[in-house]
């Protein structure tokens, strides 16, 4: 009998060890550390990524889409004239803990109001807290303009009250700066007297609490065993920071990791090839641009802008530059999201009739000028210099000599920001995946006046996108948009690049995952087989 | 003596700050602003811009902000990095031990082969071995890190699979920081755990070890060599001793002084090699970190970080002028 005992005990034994053994760990080898844990405070996609197993909001981007579905709000609503969004919070959704607080209550009303009054109102005893540089993104978004009231209607009914009709609102609240923050927690710190701690000691209701971070090092999380959705797949996450793409993709290929975002464009024939490995692509949300500075000669004529756009060969450039991880670009947004105005025909290259019409414009023999290079690689453009090299020897052929030239690039940004620049390149990536980002963002006259990179104001787009912003039927916003990119494209005050196309290799044995369009990485359906 | 190490600590006063001084003024003549930086392709609202500028001090006259930075200096306050918002101080004790743990296993190798390998090139003065370890000893010493990391990275880890990638443990292990070394921490984990921070150590030590090794060999080697043509080694062999004695014993012990030097000297360039290094195979040091900062213009982090490895190479320098003082009389004077 004792014998049994003890070999049904080491059964036992063997099967909890086994258990322990094959405790599902997924390794995603990030780009870079985390700039912090609030991601109210912070702005950086790479910061983003590592907030995202903690936190949750009230709404949240459909997986592979930019369509908005609920997460903490189970059920939300807007008013008529799109000025009011009530949203019906989730019941039981339990809060994670740390060595220093233990949660009495679920989440609710309170802790909402707290999350947005922090970033908004100064009376708010924590929105001194944070520290010089507070909170980018709100005001990025125009939060404080946007926001006439945010009301707790009852403990589980929030009531958002704008002063105009905004449509990507809702949008805004699936970004990251609206991920929802523990009111109780806060209130405890307080009481601590160390309310700074509530950006270092995070607590979060999603589907991962995070067990440790070793600066520059890893990231580790375990799965929330309290968590309010599906329970995540595996036990425990783990970012293992690489910064160095070459060393990300080794580690790849060693099963060091299971999943490696960015790789460098020369790898890609060989990491498709490899079997044990897949790679996921995307077109990314995001495009890169030459643009003409519209207040200074001669780019305020129309038809030089045009002779621009004929004159330089787009497909060399997507040849050389993005070697297969671009498409040609037409209009700003990509062709994955709404409203894209496919009837638009890019402009075909013509150095020929690109002469004609600066003839037309008054420089038959063209003229000098100084096209700005950009001197980092960004996700929409690879190679700036090159780039640069391409367009200068297109444009000398039609007779614009344009002289290259660069800065380091905060350099770069904060004299492009003055309007120095005759033709500077840049890009754009998507917040939220509406238009809206896109066209008010960086072609408004409010953006003009703010320092856009092409100043460009056109009182006909201008009011098709500010009109779009007001209305909330999709459809009727799309025509409005459309109608933009027509008048873009017909005043062409861009030379328009790329989209980049975003490429993420992993292991042939996960499963579960989804690109998202905005850029970000979510492992919260993540499985290995 | 004493007046020796008292000429010696009060030249640490004027290095320091000129150290302070010259990391200042080389991170603000690095064009950009790091708001603009952060901002990105955002751009940011110019009164806002003006907000944080005054915010971080940096719409003061550089004189001023040079000035402020002394004195909170000789607070004992490195600052608090504008990015994560943490205390200077408290990131780079964080990290330190990883790099110090790497260069010490990197000198440690340097050593380990660098003197066995110049003595016998020495003893077999102007055979093949000693032609091809002077030959390799130059290539060694121009390697360019970067390159030759990846190198070893491709063959040993990726193609042989006989070493980790990168990093300093594998992820299965959870391991609670407690000393900051890991081959340390590790003898609180699982019982694979020290077996893998050590895995992880080879490449990064054998890439950051290479250069110093190169200069060790040829230092011993040439040392060696003067030392060996000493009439006293000539009477030692006279007296009929083992020639292994006479080397190990007479000749090594005299050699290795100028060797010391080498190594205190190089502990400057191993700390810079260390950026190299730790940015390849993410190791979580210093190094990475103030790589780092570079690129998002971090000017505290950059100017504590610069500063404590300036006093850090200042003091080994001034304990290897002590040694040296202390091994060799004539330059006490």
């Amino acid at each position: 009998m004792t014998n049994r005992t003890a070999a049904a005990c080491a059964v036992a034994l063997a099967a909890l060890l086994g258990a322990t053994a094959h405790a599902k760990t997924f390794v995603y080898c990030s780009e870079g550390s985390p700039e912090g844990f609030s991601p109210m405070l912070f702005t950086s996609g790479t910061t983003f990524d590592a907030n995202k197993p903690i936190y949750d909001k009230l709404v949240e981007f459909k997986p592979g889409t930019t369509e908005v579905q609920p997460m903490l709000a189970e059920t939300f609503d807007a008013s008529e004239d799109g000025t009011t969004f009530t949203f019906h919070l989730r019941h039981n959704v339990k809060w994670q803990s740390n060595a220093n607080f233990k949660p009495t209550r679920d989440f609710n009303a309170d802790d909402v109001l707290f999350t947005f009054e922090r970033q908004w109102k100064d009376t708010n005893p924590y929105h001194k807290i944070a520290p010089a540089g507070g909170f980018q993104y709100f005001g990025d978004m125009d939060m404080p303009k946007l926001l006439k009231s945010v009301d707790k209607v009852d403990d589980y009914t929030i009531k958002i009250t704008l002063n105009l009709p905004n449509a990507p609102f809702l949008a805004d609240m699936a970004m990251d700066f609206s991920s929802i923050m523990s009111k109780e927690y806060a209130d405890a710190l307080m009481k601590e007297g160390k309310p700074e701690l509530i950006d270092q000691n995070r607590i979060g209701t999603g589907p991962f609490e995070l067990q440790q971070y070793q600066k520059d090092a890893t990231i580790r999380y375990r799965a929330f065993a309290g968590y309010w959705g599906p329970k995540p797949n595996i036990d425990t996450l783990v970012f293992a920071i690489t910064k160095d793409p070459a060393v990300r993709m080794a580690k790849l290929r060693a099963d060091e990791c299971q999943m490696a975002p960015y790789p460098p464009p020369a790898d890609l024939t060989a990491l498709k090839a490899d079997k044990d490995l897949k790679v996921l692509s995307q077109s990314g949300l995001n495009f890169a641009y030459l643009a003409m500075n519209t207040e200074k000669k001669p780019f305020d004529n129309r038809d030089v802008r045009v002779a621009i756009n004929m004159a330089i060969d787009k497909k060399a450039i997507l040849d050389a530059v993005y070697q297969g991880s671009g498409i040609p670009a037409k209009n700003m947004i990509p062709p994955t999201m709404w409203s894209y105005n496919n009837s638009v025909e890019d402009f075909k290259y013509d150095p020929e009739g690109a002469k004609k019409l600066l003839a037309q414009a008054g420089y038959p023999n063209g003229f000098e000028t100084t096209l700005w290079a950009m001197p980092v690689q960004r996700p929409y453009n690879p190679d700036g210099r090159r780039m640069a090299e391409l367009m200068q020897a297109d444009l000398a052929k039609v007779g614009i000599k344009a002289k290259i030239v660069s800065y380091e690039w905060g350099e770069y940004l904060k004299r492009l920001r003055n309007g120095e620049h005759d033709m500077a390149q840049a890009g754009w990536t998507g917040d939220n995946g509406d238009p809206d980002n896109f066209f008010d963002t960086l072609a408004s006259c409010a953006a003009a006046k703010v320092g856009s990179v092409t100043r460009w104001c056109n009182k006909d787009f201008d009011d098709a996108v500010t009109k779009a912003a007001t209305l909330s039927s999709q459809a009727e916003r799309a025509k409005l948009y459309e109608q933009a990119q027509v008048v873009m494209h017909r005043e062409a005050p861009y030379y328009l690049i790329a989209h980049s196309i975003v490429y993420l290799p992993m292991r042939a044995t996960v499963t579960g995952y989804t690109m998202s369009p905005l850029g970000g990485h979510d492992f919260r359906m993540i499985d290995l087989k | 003596m004493l007046r020796f190490l008292l000429g010696r600590v009060t030249l640490i006063i004027p290095t320091f700050v000129g150290v302070t001084f010259l990391s200042f003024i080389l991170l603000h003549l690095i064009p950009g602003d790091p708001i603009e930086v952060r901002a990105g392709e955002r751009g940011i609202d110019p009164v806002r811009l003006e907000e944080l500028r005054h915010d971080y001090g940096l719409d003061q006259p550089l004189w001023k902000q040079f000035l402020d930075y002394e004195v909170q200096i000789a607070h004992g306050n490195l600052g608090v990095s504008m990015v994560t918002r943490e205390t200077v101080w408290n990131e780079f004790s964080t990290l330190f031990p990883a790099t110090i743990e790497l260069t010490i296993s990197a000198i440690l190798f340097a050593l380990i082969i660098g003197i066995p390998l110049g003595v016998i090139a020495a003893v077999r003065r102007g055979s093949p071995f000693d032609y091809g370890l002077m030959g390799m000893s130059v290539t060694g010493a121009s390697m360019p890190i970067f390159w030759w990391g990846l190198m070893m990275i491709l063959v040993f880890s990726v193609a042989l699979g006989w070493t980790p990638v990168s990093g300093r443990i594998s992820d299965a292990y959870f391991i609670e920081p407690w000393s900051g070394f890991m081959l340390v921490d590790c003898w609180y984990s699982d019982p694979g755990a020290c077996r893998s921070a050590f895995s992880h150590l080879i490449l990064p030590t054998i890439v950051l070890g290479t250069n110093p090794l190169a200069l060790i060999a040829r230092m011993t080697r040439s040392s060696m060599l003067e030392v060996l043509n000493e009439d006293y080694i000539r009477t030692a062999r006279a007296k009929g001793l083992v020639a292994s004695r006479v080397v190990i014993v007479h000749a090594l012990r005299n050699a290795l002084i100028p060797v010391v030097t080498v190594i205190g000297l190089s502990v400057g360039g191993l700390l810079s090699g260390a950026i190299l290094t730790e940015t390849i195979f993410s190791w979580p040091g210093v190094g990475h970190w103030l790589i780092e900062s570079i690129q998002r213009r971090d000017y505290p982090v950059l100017q504590g970080g610069t500063l404590v490895i300036g006093v850090l190479v200042i003091l080994v320098n001034l304990s290897v002028d002590l040694t040296y003082g202390y091994l060799n009389p004539r330059i006490r004077r």
